[in-house]
């Protein structure tokens, strides 16, 4: 019995002083502290990868430029490795052991779906930037999304399809998460705008071809256009090469998921003519000096280059705009008080990020709208905004 | 309907084509040694990448091409050499978790050098489509189906003409009595880890421009090459490439008929029925153990 107590009597005594420990006395010298759950590594790891490295370099410039209300800017981040269980367990570190003021990030949207709970749960703004419609639709107090939901993607590319005159699409969409959410959104959004949906196919994103899955539309009678719904990675070149060689004809459509160089140098002349809805701040050169968008645009890609020596990817424009949100969120509350800031972002109006003009509200934690995806068009292999 | 059945199989072959080439690289490691190596996938990656960063560099394909087979030759003996050889003795298990690792290591290595982008080599004589009628068939696949034949084909006359393949299958028999008989049994386990390395680089040569290629690549590779050489009966040519052919067939046509979604699970109940009732494969030899 006395051996137990002189065990568990060094931990109460811990317990005991840990309570005792200062916390309003000096906040003002403590750091901000921001937490950060992105999959660096692993299938979605070329896309982590920039959010990451964006992250690094715009905490730093904060940082060199005396910090925010004063105070130095302390970044934790975690690679989930693409694995959404291991995005929950960083989650509730950041959380419960890093004590983090706000949590960015979930680069993809199983990840991002995963870490929402534990902001929820423990008050903690949380601003994601994955795809997924669930994330902020029923909204959630402390859930806030930046990137814009796969529903606008499939209303921008349905509008243009009857904005040229289509009424009969055939889809082909990818079985992931991602794919799979996209497919439901054109689904509805077609029914809504009253074109038709006449065949669909899915396809593995590890699948080396899908010629079965494109002849097979091809025998379709009467398509006018057609939506390859594909994720990030090589299943778009990959797609448009199948359909070249099939000799296919019709219009396509892709998701901006493909937006990469990459697209292009592997599909080569194969991806002339392909529309993607995209944000204005992929081709800030083809912009108008009068767009608002084009300066924030500008500043990252340089900004990026400075720091790493290469051009910088579309990847990384959902974790700046979050993390320049988060900045500016903090400042207009004037302090890191949790409930402030999620009063803070939830008014973030008329904000001007790389993905497109924000407008906030209680019942909008997404804030973005179909004008913040303009139709970029592959013209000459280069992506260009189309007429 | 025939045009698209005829258009199915030439899909199925195709990347059957690419199955077979990676379980032969398993037949070939496991004839010398029974042991199933688990890097394969790594090797055909390293050969597709390497070939896809010379070119880049400006490199004439054919040269490029023959680099980065060297190169993962170099590979495969550095594998055997470094990760196998100092494991002499080890249960065969160990051994299999050895390749594992080795697969995990050149990932990583080729993540740094090259980054998690994809790569893609341009097709060997051109894009544009051969039309039989209104079936499409990429020249590409044509290079793929007569590279594999050759492949079997040398392979075949390797192990059954030539000595150096016969002390390979001697030394998978028995490696005591190979040794007996002045086989340097050593050598002819890195000269299989080798020869591997090389035939994954060729194999992944030739479907890079069909499939392009990443640092993860390797992985799906890996484990369908070892479905088709399980199926086909591991450590048998015929059977790599019977296993392999019909892996990519099964998919192609499950694809196209029943539905896109099953198409990984067909193959793979597949692979489990085959080893449930057939446990050698369709062409595998006969285990037995002499008492």
């Amino acid at each position: 019995m006395v051996q137990g107590l002189i065990r568990t009597l060094p931990m109460a005594l811990a317990l005991v002083a840990s309570a005792f420990t200062p916390i309003g006395a000096h906040a003002q010298s403590e750091p901000i502290r921001m937490g950060a759950v992105v999959s660096a590594t692993g299938p979605a790891g070329f896309v982590g990868d920039p959010q990451r490295k964006t992250l690094d370099v715009l905490v730093r410039r904060v940082n060199e430029a005396g910090g925010l209300l004063g105070r130095k800017i302390e970044l934790t981040v975690y690679d989930d490795q693409s694995d959404p269980n291991s995005a929950n367990t960083f989650a509730k570190r950041l959380i419960e052991s890093d004590k983090v003021d706000i949590v960015l990030g979930g680069t993809i949207s199983p990840a991002a779906m995963a870490m929402a709970p534990h902001a929820e749960r423990a008050g903690v703004p949380y601003i994601s930037t994955g795809a997924a419609q669930a994330l902020v639709d029923p909204v959630r107090k402390w859930v806030f999304r930046v990137t814009p939901s796969d529903r606008l993607q499939a209303q921008r590319m349905l509008q243009d399809v009857k904005d040229r005159g289509f009424t009969r699409i055939a889809m082909l969409s990818e079985n992931s998460g991602f794919g799979q959410s996209g497919r439901k959104e054109i689904l509805s959004v077609a029914e809504s705008l009253g074109v038709q949906v006449v065949g669909e196919e899915t396809f593995g994103a590890k699948d080396s071809d899908v010629v079965p899955q494109l002849t097979k539309l091809r025998g379709l009678k009467d398509v006018q256009a057609l939506v390859f719904f594909c994720g990030p990675g090589p299943a778009g070149a990959m797609t448009m090469k199948n359909y070249t060689q099939l000799s296919m004809t019709q219009p396509v459509y892709m998701p901006s998921a493909v937006l990469s160089p990459e697209f292009i140098k592997a599909g080569g002349a194969a991806t002339e003519g392909v529309r993607i809805p995209a944000q204005a701040f992929v081709v800030p050169d083809a912009l108008p000096d009068s767009d608002p968008q084009k300066k924030p645009a500008l500043d990252y890609h340089r900004v990026y280059r400075e720091e790493y020596k290469v051009p910088a990817m579309p990847f990384g424009g959902p974790t700046a705009d979050a993390f320049n949100m988060a900045v500016d969120a903090i400042k207009r509350a004037g302090s890191t008080d949790k409930a402030k800031v999620r009063d803070a972002l939830e008014s973030t109006f008329g904000y001007v990020g790389l993905l497109g003009v924000y407008k906030m509200t209680p019942a909008d934690h997404n804030g973005l709208s179909v004008d913040s995806l303009r139709m970029l068009e592959v013209r000459g292999g280069r992506y260009t905004l189309a007429k | 309907m025939a045009t698209d059945l005829l258009q199915f199989l030439f899909s199925g072959l195709t990347v059957g084509a690419m199955y077979a080439l990676a379980a032969l690289g398993y037949a070939l490691i496991y004839n010398a040694s029974h042991i199933v190596n688990f890097a394969q996938g790594e090797f055909i990656m390293v050969g597709a990448i390497t070939a896809a960063v010379l070119v880049e560099q400006g490199i004439a394909l054919p040269v490029a091409i023959v680099g980065a087979v060297l190169l993962t030759l170099l590979v495969g003996a550095l594998t055997e050499r470094l990760a196998i050889r100092p494991a002499q003795g080890a249960p065969l298990v160990t051994l299999l978790i050895i390749t594992m690792g080795v697969g995990l290591i050149i990932k990583g290595a080729v993540q740094l050098a090259f980054g998690k982008g994809t790569y893609s080599l341009p097709a060997f004589s051109g894009d544009t489509p051969i039309l039989l009628g209104k079936t499409a068939l990429a020249p590409q696949s044509l290079w793929v189906a007569g590279c594999t034949a050759v492949v079997v084909l040398v392979l075949a006359w390797y192990f059954t003409r030539t000595l150096g393949g016969k002390s390979m299958l001697a030394t998978s028999y028995n490696p005591l009595a190979a040794q007996l008989m002045g086989i340097d049994t050593r050598r002819v386990l890195m000269m299989s880890f080798a020869l591997a390395g090389a035939l994954g680089a060729i194999g992944g040569v030739l479907t890079a421009p069909i499939t392009f290629t990443s640092s993860e690549a390797g992985t799906v590779l890996g484990l369908k090459g070892f479905a088709a050489a399980a199926l086909g009966g591991i450590g048998s040519g015929a059977g790599a490439l019977a296993g392999g052919l019909l892996l990519g067939v099964i998919e192609a046509l499950t694809a196209g008929y029943v539905s896109s979604s099953y198409k990984d699970a067909v193959a793979f109940v597949l692979l489990l029925l085959v080893l449930i009732f057939m446990p050698r494969g369709l062409f595998g030899s006969k285990v037995t153990e002499r008492v």
